[in-house]
């Protein structure tokens, strides 16, 4: 991938993929898991070949997305460390909300409304997947009691449910925010956009003489 | 079974619209199984797969009189037998024909999520109509009594029909039918309950003075009912449930969550979209790009082409 002059590098190519690879999964969940959690619902298992392709194969899409998920936790934890300037950040959040940026505090790669979204999945995805083998008839019918079968259940499908709202927040906020789009289909920002959302790391790349997405780290452990 | 439709439907899973209720002039039937007067002779559970074509594959020998040891996709009855010492130190051997309750608020029905899998008729049987069963088994969980099996093979859910395809022909189920000592009986739920009343009264008359229906009101009753000499503890016929309703957790699943969920998906689309047309887009001003530039600039990085703006045409 070849970026244009003066821009910045957001994500890089293997973590594009790995982030699309986890959105279609995700999708694909939604719509499926949603099909057989209300009876309104229930046309969208036509999607996938009717209700009994919907029941099979999305356990399946559940464990792709759990290791594509860890794709992402790999490459993404790091700058997802909680930092103090975020808690100044979400004091501002009544301003960041209505686009104002004066006197919001600068930030580094992700602000704390990206941190909430990525540990919230990071906790949900993997509880999503242990109450999914659970309920998974086929292979594991048999394996638990069915009072921790009904547990499970209601579990796994609360938890979707907190897992989609989390998603309505990311995808809105992607579009609230024009450009982030763009550096996660084509991996980079212009540099004013960096500047305006995310400061803090602009200045570390410059610094750093980094194209992005991260600082340079040398030997010694400098940024 | 299919979906022949010959009676009429009080409940359809997965609906959310008045099942056909028109034809309502209709006897609630009942199944008695007087536990007091079986010898455990299996006839039944012969009548049952010989009718419904069932044939299991042949188990093992575990050293009890069960046989098979348990319910099966293709084992909708059998009679689980246990060997009770009472309080006066006597061995009383329990024999209880084991299958589907058909109750009246039927957990496995609640809990289904494909629409028609599972219905109940005006009569009180509850069915399950294959060609709509998704085999997730969401079935097992709703029903208080452990009876419903997924197929391995077909991914169907399978569990005793009440004979409801001999019961649209005013034929009696094949196990009734087949009972030599007349412990299974056939009728309307009130026939049925009037006879088991004068059962308990002559049990009660010879020392069972516990004996009483077993008819749960946990599951506004059932249309499978016993007549057992111990009916203060049910439990002690392998399992029978002392007070079966339906799990609280089941409840919350298919109750409240539902709206809730749904309510709370809206309202996150809805907040989205009011944000939008209130504080709308958040774009990078031309003073950003001048800010950045000028940083890249004292830097000695290249910068962006002004003349070009890359900011304009992001989606
Ligand atoms: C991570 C691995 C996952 C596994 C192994 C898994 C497995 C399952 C299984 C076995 C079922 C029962 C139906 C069937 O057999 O297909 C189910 C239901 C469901 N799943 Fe998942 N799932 C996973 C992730 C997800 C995700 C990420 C979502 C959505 C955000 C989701 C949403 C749902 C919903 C809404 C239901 C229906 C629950 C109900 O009927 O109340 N699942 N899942
Ligand atoms: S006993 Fe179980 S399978 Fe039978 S009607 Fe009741 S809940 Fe359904
Ligand atoms: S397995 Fe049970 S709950 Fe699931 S669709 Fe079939 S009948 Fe309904």
């Amino acid at each position: 991938m070849s970026y244009p002059k003066g821009t910045i590098i957001r994500n890089s190519t293997p973590a594009r993929l790995n982030h699309w690879l986890t959105a279609a999964c995700f999708v694909l969940l939604t719509l499926s898991g949603l099909s057989m959690f209300h009876p309104l619902l229930f046309w969208l298992s036509s999607l996938f070949g009717g209700g009994q392709w919907t029941r099979a194969i999305h356990p399946w899409i559940g464990v792709v997305l759990f290791v594509s998920y860890c794709g992402l936790i790999v490459q993404y934890f790091r700058d997802n460390i909680w930092r103090r300037e975020d808690l100044e950040w979400l004091r501002a959040i009544n301003k960041v909300i209505v686009n104002k940026e004066e006197g919001v505090p600068e930030i580094g790669r992700l602000n704390a409304g990206q941190k909430f979204v990525f540990w919230s999945m990071a906790l949900l995805v993997p509880a999503l997947l242990l109450t999914g083998l659970v309920i998974w008839e086929y292979y594991f019918g048999r394996a638990t009691s069915i009072e921790t079968q009904r547990i499970a259940l209601l579990l796994h499908s609360m938890m979707a449910i907190a897992a989609i709202l989390v998603w309505i927040v990311h995808v809105y906020a992607a579009i609230w925010v024009r450009g982030s789009m763009r550096s996660m289909t084509q991996g980079y920002v212009t540099a004013g956009w960096a500047w305006r959302h995310h400061r803090k790391w602009f200045r570390d790349l410059v610094e750093t003489d980094s194209p992005g997405p991260r600082p340079i780290t040398n030997e010694r452990g400098r940024k | 079974m299919s979906n022949l439709q010959s009676q009429d439907y009080i409940r359809i899973s997965a609906t959310t619209v008045t099942p056909p209720a028109a034809r309502s002039w209709e006897d609630q039937v009942a199944k008695l199984i007087d536990v007091t007067r079986c010898i455990g002779c299996k006839a039944c559970q012969a009548a049952c797969m010989e009718w419904n074509n069932l044939r299991d594959e042949v188990g093992f020998f575990e050293g009890t009189y069960d046989n098979p040891l348990d319910l099966d996709p293709h084992t909708w009855t059998l009679m689980r037998f246990t060997e009770y010492e009472n309080p006066k130190g006597d061995l009383e051997w329990l024999i209880r024909k084991d299958g589907c309750m058909h109750c009246e608020d039927p957990g496995c029905l609640n809990a289904c999520p494909a629409p028609g899998a599972i219905v109940q008729y005006a009569n009180g049987i509850v069915d399950f109509i294959s060609e709509n069963c998704i085999g997730c088994g969401y079935c097992v969980k709703g029903c208080p009594f452990n009876i419903p099996r997924i197929s391995q093979a077909d991914h169907k859910s399978y569990k005793c029909t009440l004979c409801s395809d001999r019961v649209a022909a005013s034929l009696e189920p094949a196990c009734v039918k087949a009972c030599p000592t007349g412990a299974i009986m056939f009728g309307s739920k009130k026939d049925m309950t009037d006879w088991a009343g004068e059962r308990v009264i002559d049990l009660k008359s010879r020392g069972f003075e516990n004996a009483g229906l077993y008819d749960p009101p946990g599951v506004d009753g059932t249309h499978v009912m016993y007549v057992l000499h111990h009916a203060d503890k049910p439990s002690i016929y392998a399992g029978l449930p002392d007070q079966p309703k339906i799990s609280s957790t089941v409840e919350f699943w298919k109750g409240l969550l539902k709206p809730l969920a749904l309510g709370s998906i809206a309202f996150g689309v809805v907040a989205g979209f009011v944000h939008w047309i209130t504080a709308g887009p958040n774009e990078v001003q031309p003073e950003d790009e001048a800010e950045a530039n000028h940083l890249l600039a004292s830097k000695g990085r290249p910068t962006a082409d002004p003349s070009r703006s890359i900011a304009e045409e992001t989606p």
